[in-house]
């Protein structure tokens, strides 16, 4: 039976081509523009960590008092250094990351390799665990090398593969800002998106970073920050060994909180070291600080654009206007064939068949608008470099989830579409047609 | 020609269903398009607004230098790099900052004030760190005041830098702090800094792109800038050289010096090509909601033409009953062409409630400002003239039917 109605909907459907075409065609742009933008937004919104995301918060304390201007009330959202050695002392969250972006210069050894800069972090030894890094060869510094000014660092991916042509390069020396490093670990392809761990770097969607190096021996080696720091606007000082004791702020730090009492403390633990800065008089307003998890920091620093958010919607309103589009040529052409249903209820064929008979056309045309939406999926996303800056058009890929996803789309659609125009089909009354003919 | 309206809106009842559909869709529609027309307009006024400096004749060069450098060390090198760059066939000038106008890579944002101990800033700003060859760099006019000599500006970097001095700002800055009178020799206070105003210069960008509310206040203060890690060298080409300088100049200064990186991609760009990349964001926008907006219209021509030949298919008969009975060709035309109108005009109405309705929506959820009404009526236009035409085609065939081959057609 129901390759019978399949015979008869492929039929109709090629009897009048123009209409049918048109009503492929839309449920096609339709789906293919909102899987594109769904899963465009779905990537800039993802959980970049969704194992870790609870346990990570980040601190953030008020250094600036009323004079904060530029973070619109809030704290900066990033610490000073001072702040980040004092907080660190407490040993009670199970990891504590501090991290500021790097952007280090190398001459290699290699003169066939051609002088380059690589962008990367200074972070503390528990980054790796608490973010989940996972290495191709060797591992992380320990943890006694963060304080003891260890030369080792740490190398990602494609820095491997263009130094090292990927072999195990663990032990080798690589040279950085005229010092020689020993790669302790290199890591695998790893680049969690958005990233979050320094985004006040408003890198969120930069390539892989492809170095790591111990956070003190960084300050030792008075390595500034790539990213921005944040200074009064009356800061006087000079040099390096002023700017890590001044008010300035350009260091993240991260802790891993095990549950609900180990982040009240912590949160408390914060507050309290306010108010002791409070007390000594370096600060001379209420005690402000924040914990914030990887979640609400995100959504904090709006790491999603605006215009993600624009296409989606628009991408929405173009599958509803089809939609309705489908609604009004489908019941259009079954009600033309009102005739036909007449002689078919009067021979005996109840609402049922004329129900399933419609709704395997409507199907049908769901498909073949899911199949050519597939095609132009694949194609918009492939394009999105058109539309998005490369860094972000980059995060998404079609794959067999979202093709699947798009055929799903395109038959619900046609689906939803068909029932109005179904119904009133099967409620033709076939005496009132056939005297009408 | 006199219209009968009546028998066409009675005609309409018929086809509760489809009428509403069709309606439904221009609604939809309009409040999409118009929406759509909003934010590209918004978005093209944005994109294209003057950077104030001589755009066409400016290349970036994004310099790092190797090893780790004491302060001096890199002014001695910045300093090197520039006397060679000046004295360069095709070039005008050049001097180094931390970042460029309208695209640069960072911005420092200074609150200004006209007092010190003012609680919140008069207004926002940002600054450039600039030399004395800043002004012939970009290519700005001094509208007051004179440029810094030589002696004023101190060396600076990304550790250490002077908080005092004179500065030269913006015409549109001056007017904000000053509207009534001349800002020359006044002080404007930069985190209770007084500063000393000694020029104003034609209005140029901030550094920021996103920047809106106070995108021309830009405040130089006199350094030299030498950042340790490296800096983005601004040069000012001769007319026409500005190409052979993109493709030339990190050849050049390697020569001067290996002990650098120059991006062999994007170590040295144009200020158009770097402006470009800035806005692309905003372009990809334009682009997609126009086409958007042409696919939405089109598809919605469609549906009109495909709910038109139905309805007049399904009304051969009537059709043919009406020229039998003396109505003429143009009567048929008149009559399908009015229901049409009368049909997209009850879509564009409602259309309009859900256009300012989205708007509101979207002001919420997205920084958007009010719709102005205009949108609303050009979307309104385009679509009843769509539907007229939509419906032509269609409508002449309705009215080129013979009365007889329509009664007969009518059995099926």
């Amino acid at each position: 039976m129901f390759t019978y109605y399949f015979n008869l909907g492929m039929r109709s459907l090629s009897r009048n081509v123009a209409i049918t075409g048109l009503m492929i065609l839309l449920i096609a742009v339709g789906v293919a523009g909102s899987i594109t933008t769904y899963s465009l937004l779905s990537v800039l919104s993802a959980d970049p960590l969704p194992l870790k995301s609870h346990q990570l918060f980040v601190a953030q304390i008020d250094n600036r008092g009323p004079n904060r201007i530029t973070t619109g009330g809030e704290p900066d959202p990033e610490l000073t250094f001072q702040d980040v050695v004092a907080l660190r002392a407490n040993h009670e969250p199970i990891g504590q990351a501090a991290i500021y972006p790097i952007y280090l210069s190398s001459v290699p050894a290699d003169i066939t390799i051609q002088p380059f800069a690589a962008k990367g972090y200074a972070v503390t030894a528990d980054f790796f665990r608490m973010f989940l890094v996972p290495f191709e060869y060797g591992a992380a510094w320990s943890e006694a090398d963060d304080d003891d000014g260890s030369n080792s660092v740490v190398i990602g991916k494609d820095l491997n593969q263009k130094l090292f042509h990927g072999g195990n390069s663990v032990g080798r020396e690589l040279p950085l800002e005229g010092h020689v490093y020993r790669i302790a670990g290199v890591m695998k392809q790893w680049n969690p998106l958005p990233r979050f761990y320094a985004a006040a770097d408003v890198q969120a969607f930069d390539l892989p970073p492809q170095i790591f190096l111990p956070f003190q021996r960084a300050i030792d080696s008075k390595i500034p920050t790539a990213g921005s720091t944040g200074c009064a606007l009356n800061y006087q000082g000079k040099g390096w060994d002023d700017l890590v004791r001044s008010e300035c702020t350009w260091i993240s730090l991260w802790v891993e909180l095990p549950d609900a009492t180990g982040v009240r403390r912590y949160a408390d633990f914060l507050l309290a070291y306010a108010e002791e800065q409070n007390a000594n008089g370096r600060f001379n307003w209420p005690a402000y600080t924040r914990l914030r998890d990887l979640d609400q920091w995100l959504k904090y620093l709006k790491i999603v654009p605006s215009e993600a958010r624009i296409s989606f919607i628009v991408a929405l309103g173009l599958l509803l206007v089809c939609t309705v589009n489908t609604i009004g040529l489908l019941l259009a052409r079954f009600m033309r064939r009102g005739p036909d249903i007449g002689i078919r209820r009067a021979l005996g064929a109840s609402r049922g068949a004329i129900y399933t008979q419609y709704l395997v056309e409507a199907a049908v045309i769901g498909l073949a608008g899911g199949l050519l939406g597939v095609l132009l999926t694949v194609c918009f996303i492939g394009n999105l470099n058109l539309v998005f800056e490369g860094k972000i058009a980059r995060t998404v890929h079609s794959d067999v989830s979202i093709m699947a996803l798009a055929i799903s789309l395109a038959v619900l659609v046609a689906l939803i579409a068909a029932a109005y125009p179904v119904w009133r089909a099967s409620r033709i009354q076939p005496a009132w047609q056939l005297k009408a003919g | 020609m006199a219209i009968p309206v009546r028998p066409i809106l009675s005609a309409l009842t018929r086809h509760k269903a489809g009428v509403f559909l069709v309606a439904l869709q221009v609604a939809l529609t309009l409040a999409i398009v118009a929406n759509a027309l909003f934010v590209i307009n918004q978005r093209v006024i944005y994109i294209s607004r003057p950077t104030g400096i001589d755009e066409s004749n400016i290349v970036v060069v994004d310099n790092r230098w190797v090893g780790a450098l004491t302060p001096e060390q890199a002014q001695a090198k910045t300093a090197a790099d520039l006397a060679m760059l000046r004295q360069l066939a095709g070039v005008a000038d050049a001097y180094a900052d931390y970042s460029f106008p309208g695209a640069g890579p960072w911005a420092t944002l200074w609150g200004i004030g006209l007092d010190a101990n003012q609680k919140s800033p008069t207004t926002y700003s940002e600054a450039y760190f600039t030399d004395e060859h800043a002004l012939n760099t970009y290519g700005v006019r001094l509208v007051a005041g004179r440029n810094f000599r030589a002696d004023e500006v101190t060396p600076g970097s990304q550790l250490e830098q002077s908080t005092g001095g004179p500065i030269i700002i913006t015409q549109d800055l001056a007017k904000k702090l000053f509207p009534a009178q001349s800002s020359l020799g006044k002080a404007a206070y930069v985190g209770g800094v007084p500063r000393t105003i000694i020029g104003v210069i034609s209005d140029m960008e901030v550094p920021a792109v996103g920047t809106r509310t106070f995108a021309y206040r830009s405040v130089l203060s006199p350094i030299r800038w030498a950042d340790l890690g490296g800096d983005q060298y601004i040069v000012h080409a001769n007319p026409g050289q500005a190409e052979h300088l993109r493709l030339s100049l990190a050849a050049t200064l390697y020569q001067v010096s290996r002990e650098r990186v120059i991006d062999a991609v994007d170590g040295v760009q144009s200020f158009r090509a770097l402006r470009n990349k800035a806005y692309s964001r905003d372009r990809g926008l334009i682009i997609l909601l126009t086409a958007a907006s042409i696919i939405l219209l089109l598809a919605t021509a469609g549906g009109i033409v495909g709910i038109t030949v139905f309805w007049v298919d399904e009304r051969r008969r009537q059709i043919g009953l009406r020229r039998a009975l003396g109505a003429k060709r143009s009567d048929v035309l008149a009559h399908i062409l009015t229901e049409n109108f009368f049909i997209i005009f009850m879509g564009v109405l409602v259309g309009s409630l859900l256009a300012f309705a989205v708007n509101i929506a979207l002001m919420h959820y997205l920084e958007m400002t009010r719709l102005p009404t205009m949108y609303i009526a050009l979307g309104s236009a385009l679509l009843l003239m769509l539907g007229q035409c939509a419906a032509l085609t269609p409508a002449r065939r309705a009215a080129r039917m013979s009365p007889m081959e329509a009664t007969r057609a009518a059995i099926v």
